[in-house]
């Protein structure tokens, strides 16, 4: 079972990463919430985001689809600029059109799903490239068939986003952002609104991404499933990238005492009858 | 647009037209206060356990809300008259304009006392207060500040009506209005005049109301979560 | 009250009522027409408002709150009789129109706005994630779900539109008071006359309302759900 054809990045020069952040900072006012991130993300990489809540994980996430504009810092998403561009005095805001074309080759699935829920499933998955890529609704129909058939959810085109879980209203979500064929996926704690017992389906959904070759980034309170999936795990703790390494390191022997005590607290409160 | 000349007539007028719109803010004010008391009467006949005073409060309520204002001011205005009531046009009006009023004030008061949860009524007689008390303490406090910001924006509109009482002739700003448009024949120059004078007594209003709906807006919010 | 005037005033129905009748048909297309034209001036503003640019916001904010501080008369007058004044002249029923459509496209301006706030935030950040421009996003995604919530207070304009028309005998519009009007200079039965039109008005009115009362409760429901 293969998700789309397009998973696997075009780039061609293995070196060139996908995603490159360059200090990047976010100030909301007086707060200061991404304190100078770099992070380079190579094609077909998954790499989880760990760290407590205010750290800063989702903020960043945000930014690399540029729904959070960075302070200072930037982004690049296959070598080009995003949301910007070089003026002759510094850079300045890239218009809407060019900012949206950047975006479709980013999915992101958000933590509250954000269905649309005047549509019916079906249409939820279609509405994109219907009217962001102009494809025939007979085609965009038949890509939200296969889609919808992949995350399972087949029977269910006609609903309406109410009438479904929040399981299966999240895996609607991803079949919605895969619509666009996009290069890279980001996934904003999308497990966190769920009910404990349809967490898994979910999670199932991302792992089959993943295995596809998918280039993933997912801020995931769910310790189990970055250890499992990920080529590599983060770990930011106030607005900075504290530690990082293949999961098997960073659970196993974490070199920071910050990330002793976050994994030490969370793997206690699992265990906790 | 404006040259010296009609400078100096809008220095002609102005005395005029303040002294009309002081008659505007008047009628505006008796209306508003006939329409408070009346509403009130008929929110409570509304509730009443009386099927007759009940149904008679609802009839009154549909027919004003489903008739222009002008024709509830020319009933009672040219309609008495074939009764032998004559009534001077201002008086008519406010008593118009308090009758019309009435009627959706009255739906605001039943909103505001309806909205306040049935549990406040039961926790206020379980302390032992009785029905009267129940309302005066309990109940009616919380529904003021629901019924607050509606109450005010009856009184920009209201204030706005009043010039429907220049089509029966009654003193007021508009009526002054017609009277120097029809004397001078620039009906630009006057209108823009008293519309400027219009706004200036219903803008302040208006911003009042968006104060007490951010206010009361929140305060209900948190004697929700309070609740 | 004279037992005469009744009498006379029953002789004389099917001549209201034909008068009436002519008058109502005006008024609904004056209704009708200030309708159109304030939702399409709701709409735009409403989605212009959620722009970026300054000058934009202050314009619709001084035009807003302009129209909604006037009388709508005071706005007829200045439409028929000021704009006639300086060459500009235009028949009763399109100054009507005109002129409840700008006055009621303030008012839905604002109830557009509220409607698009309502609207979670959420909705534009998936619509621009899949590559929606911000006008797409407004266009498929907020606007649909906006109109939806406000429905019931557009139902309660048109109510409150049907009647102001009534306003539009001012300015000698041939609609259903200019009639009555007509009617009570050639007869003197104002009495009679009026509450005859008052029933015209409930009969246009009252089934409005009952568009209403189901949509309020169509709302309730689906903010319980």
């Amino acid at each position: 079972m293969s998700f789309s054809a397009t998973a696997i990045p075009a780039a061609t020069d293995a070196d060139e990463p996908l995603v490159r952040i360059q200090s990047v900072h976010k100030h909301y006012g007086a707060l200061h919430v991404l304190k100078g991130i770099d992070l380079d993300i190579r094609p077909g990489e998954k790499v989880s985001i760990i760290g407590p809540s205010g750290s800063g994980k989702t903020t960043l996430l945000r930014c690399v689809n540029y729904l959070e504009r960075p302070t200072r810092g930037q982004i690049f998403i296959n070598g080009e600029l995003l949301g910007q561009k070089q003026g002759r005095r510094g850079f300045v805001e890239l218009d809407d059109r060019s900012l949206a074309r950047q975006r479709t080759g980013i999915g992101m699935v958000f933590q509250r799903f954000n269905l649309f829920p005047h549509l019916t499933v079906s249409q939820n998955v279609e509405i994109g490239p219907v009217k962001v890529l102009k494809v025939s609704r007979a085609e965009a129909r038949e890509r939200a068939i296969g889609l919808l058939g992949k995350v399972g959810l087949a029977e269910k085109r006609d609903a309406y986003p109410e009438m479904l879980s929040g399981g299966q209203q999240q895996r609607v979500a991803i079949a919605r952002a895969l619509a666009m064929q996009p290069t890279l996926m980001l996934f904003d704690e999308a497990t966190s609104a769920l009910d404990p017992e349809l967490v898994g389906e979910v999670l199932n959904v991302m792992a089959q991404l993943a295995a596809d070759g998918m280039t993933m980034m997912i801020v995931t309170h769910e310790m189990q499933f970055a250890e499992d999936v990920s080529d590599r795990v983060i770990f930011m703790d106030g607005g900075q990238i504290v530690e990082q390494g293949p999961p098997s390191r960073l659970f196993g022997a974490p070199e920071h005492p910050r990330t002793r005590g976050f994994l030490r607290a969370v793997l206690q409160k699992r265990t906790m009858p | 647009m404006i040259s010296p000349q009609t400078l100096a007539l809008i220095r002609e007028w102005l005395p005029q037209l303040l002294v009309a719109a002081g008659q505007t803010l008047q009628m505006t004010v008796w209306a508003y206060a006939l329409g408070a008391v009346m509403g009130l009467l008929i929110a409570l006949g509304g509730m009443s356990r009386q099927r007759w005073l009940s149904g008679l409060c609802r009839v009154y309520i549909e027919f004003i809300r489903g008739t222009p204002t002008l024709i509830q001011l020319f009933l009672i205005y040219f309609g008495l008259t074939s009764v032998n009531i004559v009534i001077p046009g201002f008086q008519a009006a406010v008593i118009a304009l308090g009758a019309h009023y009435a009627a959706y004030m009255a739906e605001v008061y039943r909103s505001g006392i309806v909205a306040v949860d049935s549990g406040q009524r039961e926790a206020a007689q379980a302390i032992g207060m009785r029905r009267g008390q129940a309302m005066a303490y309990v109940i009616f406090p919380q529904a003021v500040r629901i019924i607050l910001p509606p109450m005010t924006n009856f009184a920009i509109s209201l204030l706005k009506d009043t010039s429907v009482a220049s089509l029966i002739a009654a003193p007021e700003l508009m009526m002054r209005a017609n009277d120097i448009t029809s004397e001078y024949y620039m009906p630009m120059q006057v209108y823009l005049l008293s519309g400027a004078m219009y706004f200036a007594m219903s803008y302040p209003l208006s911003l009042g109301v968006r104060y007490l709906e951010r206010r009361f807006g929140r305060g209900r919010q948190l004697n929700l979560n309070l609740a | 009250m004279s037992g005469g005037g009744w009498v006379r005033a029953y002789h004389l129905l099917p001549d209201f009522l034909g008068m009436l009748w002519a008058g109502a048909v005006m008024t609904v297309i004056v209704t009708a027409g200030g309708f159109v034209f304030a939702i399409v001036v709701g709409l735009l503003l409403a989605a212009l408002r959620t722009g970026r640019s300054r000058l934009l916001h202050s314009l619709i904010y001084v035009y807003v709150e302009v129209f909604r501080a006037v009388p709508v008369l005071t706005q007829l007058f200045i439409i028929y009789f000021g704009l006639g004044a300086i060459g500009i002249r235009l028949n009763p029923i399109p100054s009507a129109v005109i002129g409840f459509g700008l006055n009621g496209g303030a008012y839905l301006t604002e109830v557009f706005r509220s409607g698009i706030e309502s609207v979670n935030r959420g909705q534009t950040e998936a619509a621009l994630s899949i590559g929606m421009t911000r006008t797409k996003a407004l266009l498929y995604i907020v606007l649909p779900q906006a109109v939806r919530v406000v429905l019931p207070s557009i139902a309660n304009f048109a109510i409150g539109l049907l009647k102001d028309t009534s306003l539009a005998s001012a300015v000698a519009a041939p609609e259903l008071s200019f009639n009555a009007h007509m009617l009570v200079d050639r007869t003197f039965l104002s009495t009679q006359i009026y509450l005859l039109v008052a029933v015209f008005y409930l009969a246009m009115s009252l089934p409005l309302s009952a568009v209403l009362h189901r949509l309020e409760r169509g709302a309730a429901r689906s903010r319980r759900a």
